[in-house]
């Protein structure tokens, strides 16, 4: 197990690339995500703050 | 018109495509994610070390694939700016703009992992070979591009300015790929290679394939997410909009 | 068509010529950026001839640059380009008119001053001749990339870096070979295909870079 991590002495370099990717690649789905919670939210708050006003 | 036509420009409508692009963005995420386990099995157990760079070629299993698809997504992106040009489809505009991030991602990436190749092998973080600047150059390009868009304040005029951009862009790629390879090999010679494709093992091939098949379709999911969002914004006021509020979203 | 070419031109020459202080602008802009390279880099003779091709042409570069801003601004402001989109003449010899009139203020004094700024740079003749002629072939090819980044632009508050942002990774293939050609040929390689290939540049960019300065101005103008 270390043996792999350690990648034949390569490690900071295969973990370093490996994990940019992974970070951005998780990133961005995840504030794809909370983003559209905040785009949907808003327009629900707009949706009923007119059916208040109508009634 | 013959049978089996589909009308495409059903599909163009915001309306109609936003839960087509939820169905599509769903089963994308699923392949991708499918694949990307396959890949970097593949990646990690399968293909054998290479005799040459040692465990530290690996790390071609994203860079390759990365590189490929920032280069891939520009045309993509360029391909949907003049359907929209031609057609005046809002949702093509949408389309090019909700690629833009994910391809300077891999702009990105492809550049950052070409510095940790580098370093171990060539023995710097940073070479001014070919491709390299190239590549940065892309990364260049989609973050005017991505500028550019999010400079107008309205959208329809931000969606044909920026698919203007694209254009030219892509016209623009090919000769600058070729003054920066004749730049490189006046100012150095012989380049350093980067790896020997010829003396690649079939397993790291078909790694590589399955990886830049998973990136694909990570790209797709993510496009279509964005897209989601971007027609949810630009489209708020709209009675669908207002009636899928209506009833939660 | 042509006769609207000449029009264009001639208005455009008359306006410049009268605010003479821009053309100034870019000018000193160019020579004080040119001038400050020795003094970050040092003063030996031979450093300094290695650097000065690149050095020159980054500088017009960015001296073309940035006088693009005025380019349509001015028009588009008091209505005049939106005239001019209106009329029935062909839209292309408008713009190459335009652009020919801003070539002729912001990128010819810049290839006038050049063989000065390379006389300072210790370059020798046939290297300033070299230097010369790629300016007189590229920067035009500056001006029309750049007409299309100022016209998409146009009308936007971040102009300014804006522009930039869009039009320098386009003018890389311009750099390469304006400052290849000196280079070439001051290493005795010659540098003849250097200036075909932005000769080459330079007609593809004169009929294409119209095409898409007219659609970016519709745009603007909408």
């Amino acid at each position: 197990m270390a043996e792999f991590f350690h990648m034949g002495g390569y490690a900071l370099y295969v973990w370093g690339s490996f994990g940019a990717t992974a970070l951005l690649m998780i990133a961005e789905p995840l504030l794809l995500r909370s983003r559209s919670r905040q785009i949907r939210q808003r327009i629900m708050r707009l949706a009923r703050l007119e059916q208040a006003a109508q009634q | 018109m013959a049978s089996g036509f589909v009308n495409w420009f059903k599909f163009s409508s915001p309306a109609t495509f936003y839960p087509v692009a939820r169905t599509i963005g769903r089963s994308a995420a699923v392949i991708a994610v499918i694949l990307i386990a396959i890949g970097l099995y593949m990646s990690f157990f399968v293909a054998p070390t290479d005799y040459k760079q040692g465990e530290g070629y690996r790390i071609i299993f994203v860079h390759v694939p990365a590189s490929w698809m920032s280069m891939f997504i520009y045309v993509v992106m360029a391909i949907w700016a003049a359907l929209g040009l031609i057609f005046n489809t809002r949702l093509s505009a949408m389309m090019a703009q909700s690629l833009a991030p994910t391809g300077a991602i891999f702009a990105f990436l492809s550049l950052w992992t070409g510095s940790f190749w580098g370093k171990p092998m060539w023995g710097t973080w940073w070479v001014w070979d070919a491709r390299i600047t190239s590549e940065l150059l892309l990364f260049f390009l989609y973050l005017g591009y991505m500028a550019l868009r999010s400079a107008f304040d309205d959208p329809r005029r931000g969606d044909r300015a920026s698919a203007i951009l694209l254009l030219v862009g892509v016209v623009n790629v090919p000769i600058i790929y070729y003054s920066v390879q004749w730049w490189n090999t006046l100012h150095q010679g012989a380049t350093i290679k980067l790896g020997e494709e010829s003396t690649m093992d079939d397993t790291m091939l078909i790694a590589m394939l399955i990886m830049t098949l998973g990136f694909w379709a990570y790209s797709i999911a993510v496009a279509m997410m964005r897209l989601r969002n971007v027609i949810l914004e630009r489209e708020r006021s709209a009675g669908w909009v207002r009636q899928m509020a209506g009833e939660g979203l | 068509m042509l006769e609207s070419l000449y029009w264009v031109i001639r208005r455009d020459l008359t306006i410049a010529l009268r605010r003479r202080s821009d053309i100034f602008t870019t000018l000193i802009f160019f020579m004080i950026v040119v001038s400050l390279f020795p003094l970050g880099i040092g003063p030996e003779p031979d450093t300094l001839r290695l650097i000065a091709p690149g050095v020159v042409w980054v500088g017009a570069l960015l001296a073309s640059m940035l006088a693009l801003e005025q380019l349509f601004s001015a028009d588009h402001r008091d209505g005049t380009l939106e005239q001019m989109l209106l009329t029935p003449q062909p839209l292309a010899p408008l713009v190459i008119g335009k652009v020919v009139a801003h070539w002729l203020v912001s990128g010819l004094p810049l290839v006038l001053i050049s063989p000065l700024l390379g006389l300072q740079y210790d370059l020798p003749w046939e290297g300033l001749r070299a230097l010369i002629i790629s300016l007189l072939l590229g920067t035009p090819t500056l001006s029309l990339i750049g007409a299309i980044g100022a016209a998409l632009t146009l009308g936007l508050r971040s102009g300014g870096v804006l522009l930039a942002l869009l039009v320098l990774p386009l003018y890389v293939p311009v750099l390469i070979f304006g400052a290849g050609a000196v280079e070439a040929t001051l290493s005795g390689l010659g540098g003849d295909a250097h200036l075909r290939m932005l000769a080459a540049i330079l007609v593809a960019s004169l009929v294409l870079a119209p095409l898409a300065i007219a659609a970016a101005l519709r745009v603007a103008t909408d």
